[in-house]
């Protein structure tokens, strides 16, 4: 019987990779920008291995499309608070990529301890990529009534305008510091662990395998997660202020790929900016502009962080946008201004082998499988309100974090995606059978903002300024 | 769709009531309801869908249960706010007495609601079916012993013998653990870890003082008539713990009256699962080893809420619990008789109007569509195009009559 083994990209990489040398797996081409995402074993011709975000591995376990799956113990628990009655199982620390999840607050702020939290009536905003373990926290501190960013990164920058607490890992104690915070509560301590399928740790012969692993792990190190004992140093200089003046706009720029275009943009408009982008990872930039306050976030989470009132303007892409109006309608959020860079088709695609070439064939498709459909996106809202309206049968959406290309065939059967040549959709294989939307980049509002008696005004002067300069490139 | 072989099943730990089985839920829900209209109780109903933050602003459920409610972001969650499928039944109501109620200071209340937990394995329930009754705005032994006397009512009434009372006092148990002199963490763990149902806990207890503890604990795990115990445990630690006197008291005046209307009821101070907002007397209904109920007074609630300080108390039945135990109703009112009605295409509109004169008068009425079993029915009215427009056949006594109007056949019904 074939056994898949789902493996991480990332941080794990070069130990994962070391344990599987001495355990002689003869993997071909596990490396950072493999060219293919499959691999295979010499010593096990049975197995199949595939590089995965190490995000996606828990999930991938829990489905059943893998196995076997290393990933960190944080992504674990993710997904095992919000589903712990799924197919996966734990079964071993492998002891390396130690660190901890810590609840953190501005040291401005000066939050002692979570008690105190408890005693608020006001709403707690809790920033994470770990929603789940951050609810499960709001829970067990008791908090009265709190809120859940779910965020795609770079929450350390949230705290304190933009949240109250940002619960992140931290593996040397030092990175959160450097961003004005301090660590109130631990919520968790995580290393690689290797996880397992519950039916397939039951039904298939996977002895040798494992044991090669574990019999090869690295010498036991003295867990250093706890950062208790660990010497903060004084951060000083990080004035960062919780109240913004109510006339003052607050702008969200992308980290990324984006900044380039977002640059000259700006440099375009003769608005200066310092320290964008950051080599050192600052994520408030100063500016020319009078009354417009900067910070640096995934442009992924923007739509929301603008619904919610945390800023009044963001430049991120239509799709973004459109994923986060599909989930919630009702949102005050609406494009302001078409930026016209970073132009990409969101399409849905399929396995060049599959025997339909549009969707009424997928719909037959869909409906006559046996098993649940699989539509995988990083767009979960986008792919489920095109499945849906598409009328596809017993179908799931299976998010993904990245090079979702790689699902196709073997872990999911449908994929929306973005394409800007349609070259890598070829390259694996894979066919477009329908474009949904095209998306460039734009600049985003609140509408409560916009039409705001203090900051209107500066808004529509500003995107005055992105709009001609936007014309002039 | 051709080649569909899409097969739709029921969501993993739901249940459907099938004819017979709602049948049975709704001789529960009307014992219920026709009890609590005469206790003077008034029905409410609140939304199935309330905001997350109703059930965790109190502070009160503990973490064991809010991992286990179904939140979630709606169309409008953009801003975090989180809504839940409601997960307990007395939070709501007291949420609407605050709503709408507040003024009027006394408030008897009572719902019939569907309440949703999740359970991982799928195999129980996680919908149930409460009702329940809220008496707000009054502390007394005597609103206490009246919450305990209703659900007794509405058992008695449904022919359910055997019910077990078991006693327990939060403010008792609440007094004994500060006694324990935990940390403020250790305590709450403590309190959480009883909530959830963990009566083994306290003996897992290291503290300071064990010999302390150790009858704390004695204490705890008592079980017992209450005449003489309470009174005994009054005795022994009053007047080394003042703190447990005035408690004490509270409980004694109503195991007092308790016993003094005749109901059988023990003392289990540490059955403690379910009583998580509760602050006085607490009791739970068994039949067998079947817990059908429980209530108890809870009057920090409505203050937590942000409301002015207002007592309340009550309970909640368990239906779907109930609906195992109750035999089908042996009805004291006869069956309505039932008649089919076969109408010939032509008189299609006759056929309606004689069917719905016949229901007018009391009799159940259907209309011949195929497949129905004649043997059930007690009469059949055969409606024709020529004369006799109407024959009606008498199942019981055979005999078959021929008229021409719809007076007619009432006639013959003898309902003229």
């Amino acid at each position: 019987m074939p056994i898949k083994i789902a493996l991480p990209k990332g941080s794990l990489l070069a130990e994962t990779t070391a344990i599987l040398e001495r355990a002689g797996w003869g993997l071909s081409d596990y490396r950072e920008g493999a060219r293919s995402y499959r691999l295979s074993s010499q010593r096990f011709p049975n197995l199949g291995a595939k590089m995965f975000h190490e995000k996606d591995i828990p999930i991938q376990v829990a489905v059943g499309n893998y196995d076997l799956g290393i990933c960190g113990l944080d992504w674990v628990e993710e997904l095992l608070v919000k589903y712990p009655s799924s197919a996966l199982v734990k079964v071993r620390d492998l002891g390396y990529d130690q660190g901890a999840l810590y609840m953190a607050a501005a040291r401005s702020d000066g939050v002692a301890n979570v008690g105190e939290l408890a005693t608020k009536w006001d709403i707690i905003r809790i920033a994470s990529e770990y929603p789940n373990l951050a609810e499960l926290f709001a829970a067990h501190a008791r908090l009265r009534r709190f809120s859940i960013y779910p965020l795609w990164g770079a929450a350390e920058a949230y705290p304190p305008e933009s949240a109250d607490l940002a619960l992140l890992p931290m593996k040397t104690g030092g990175e959160i510091l450097n961003h004005g915070l301090v660590p109130i509560s631990k919520v968790l301590d995580f290393s690689a662990w290797l996880i397992v399928n519950r039916y397939s740790l039951k039904a298939k012969d996977m002895a040798e395998i494992l044991s090669s692993i574990t019999d090869n792990l690295p010498p036991a190190e003295k867990n250093p997660s706890s950062l208790e004992g660990m010497k903060m140093p004084e951060v000083t200089g990080l004035p960062f202020v919780r109240e913004v003046p109510d006339d003052v706009v607050r702008l969200a720029l992308p980290d990324g790929h984006q900044q380039a275009h977002v640059r000259r943009i700006l440099d375009q408009a003769g608005i200066h900016i310092d320290d964008y982008p950051s080599a050192v990872g600052n994520r408030r930039p100063t500016s020319s502009l009078d009354g417009v306050l900067i910070k640096v976030i995934r442009p992924q989470d923007m739509p929301l962080q603008v619904a919610n009132g945390n800023f009044d303007l963001a430049i991120t892409g239509r799709d973004w946008l459109t994923e986060h109006q599909y989930q919630f309608p009702s949102s005050p959020v609406a494009e302001l201004l078409d930026l016209k860079y970073g132009r990409v088709r969101i399409v849905a695609v399929i396995s060049q082998d599959a025997l339909v070439d549009d969707i009424d064939g997928l719909r037959g498709l869909s409906n006559e499988s046996q098993v649940p459909y699989r539509v995988a996106s990083e767009y979960i809202n986008i792919a489920d309100k095109y499945a849906r309206s598409n009328h596809l049968g017993m179908y799931r959406v299976i998010p993904t974090w990245g090079a979702s290309e790689a699902f196709l065939p073997e872990d999911a059967d449908l994929l929306i995606e973005n394409t800007e040549t349609g070259r890598t959709i070829a390259r694996h294989n894979l066919k477009i059978i329908d474009t949904l939307f095209t998306s460039t980049a734009c600049l985003i509002g609140s509408t409560i903002s916009v039409a705001s008696s203090v900051k209107g005004e500066r808004i529509s002067s500003l995107l005055k300024m992105l709009g001609d300069a936007v014309e002039a490139i | 769709m051709k080649g569909s072989v899409m097969r739709v099943k029921r969501c993993k730990g739901f249940r459907d009531l099938a004819p017979e089985e709602m049948s049975k839920f709704r001789q529960i829900e009307i014992a219920f309801r026709d009890c609590c209209l005469r206790w003077g109780y008034r029905e409410v109903r609140t939304p199935t869908l309330e905001y997350l933050y109703l059930f965790t602003a109190t502070g009160t459920l503990t973490p064991g249960r809010l991992n286990r409610v179904y939140s979630f972001l709606d169309w409008d969650g953009w801003s975090g706010e989180r809504v839940v499928l409601r997960p307990d039944g007395t939070i709501p109501v007291a949420r609407l007495y605050i709503d709408s109620m507040a003024e009027q200071g006394l408030a008897k209340l009572f719902y019939v609601t569907n309440v949703f937990a999740f359970e991982e394995t799928g195999q129980e329930s996680r919908e149930g079916w409460q009702g329940g009754a809220e008496l707000i705005g009054v502390n007394s032994a005597i609103a206490d012993v009246e919450l305990l006397a209703l659900a007794l009512d509405v058992l008695q009434s449904l022919g359910l013998e055997d019910i077990k009372v078991r006693l327990s006092h939060a403010g008792l148990v609440r007094a004994i653990l500060a006694e324990l002199e935990l940390g403020p963490g250790e305590q709450m763990r403590i309190f959480d870890q009883l909530l959830d149902g963990d009566t083994e806990v306290l003996s897992r207890l290291k503290p300071d003082k064990p010999e302390l503890v150790e009858a704390l604990t004695v204490l705890l795990g008592m079980k017992g008539k209450p005449s003489g115990f309470l009174k005994n445990v009054k005795a022994l630690f009053s007047q080394k713990l003042p703190e447990l006197e005035s408690p004490l008291d509270n409980f004694i005046a109503i195991t007092d009256l308790v016993q003094a209307l005749g109901y059988d009821c023990q003392i289990d101070l540490a059955s403690g699962k379910g009583f998580e907002y509760y602050t006085g007397v607490i009791f739970h209904l068994f039949i067998g080893e079947e817990n059908i109920g429980g209530g108890g007074r809870y009057d920090a609630l409505i203050s937590l809420m942000g409301e002015k300080d207002t007592p309340a108390a009550g309970f909640a039945l368990y239906l779907d619990r109930l609906m195992k135990l109750v035999k089908p109703e042996a009805s004291a009112e006869p069956m309505p008789k039932r008649i089919l009605v076969r109408v010939a295409p032509e008189v299609m509109k006759e056929g309606f109007s004689i069917a719905s004169h016949l229901r007018e008068v009391g009799y159940v009425t259907e209309l011949a569509l195929g497949g129905e079993e004649a043997a059930s029915y007690d009469f059949i009215l055969e409606v024709q195009s020529k004369p006799p427009r109407f024959v009606l056949s008498d199942k019981v006594g055979g005999k078959k009559s021929r008229v021409e109007s719809i007076a007619g056949v009432l006639d013959l019904l003898g309902c003229g």
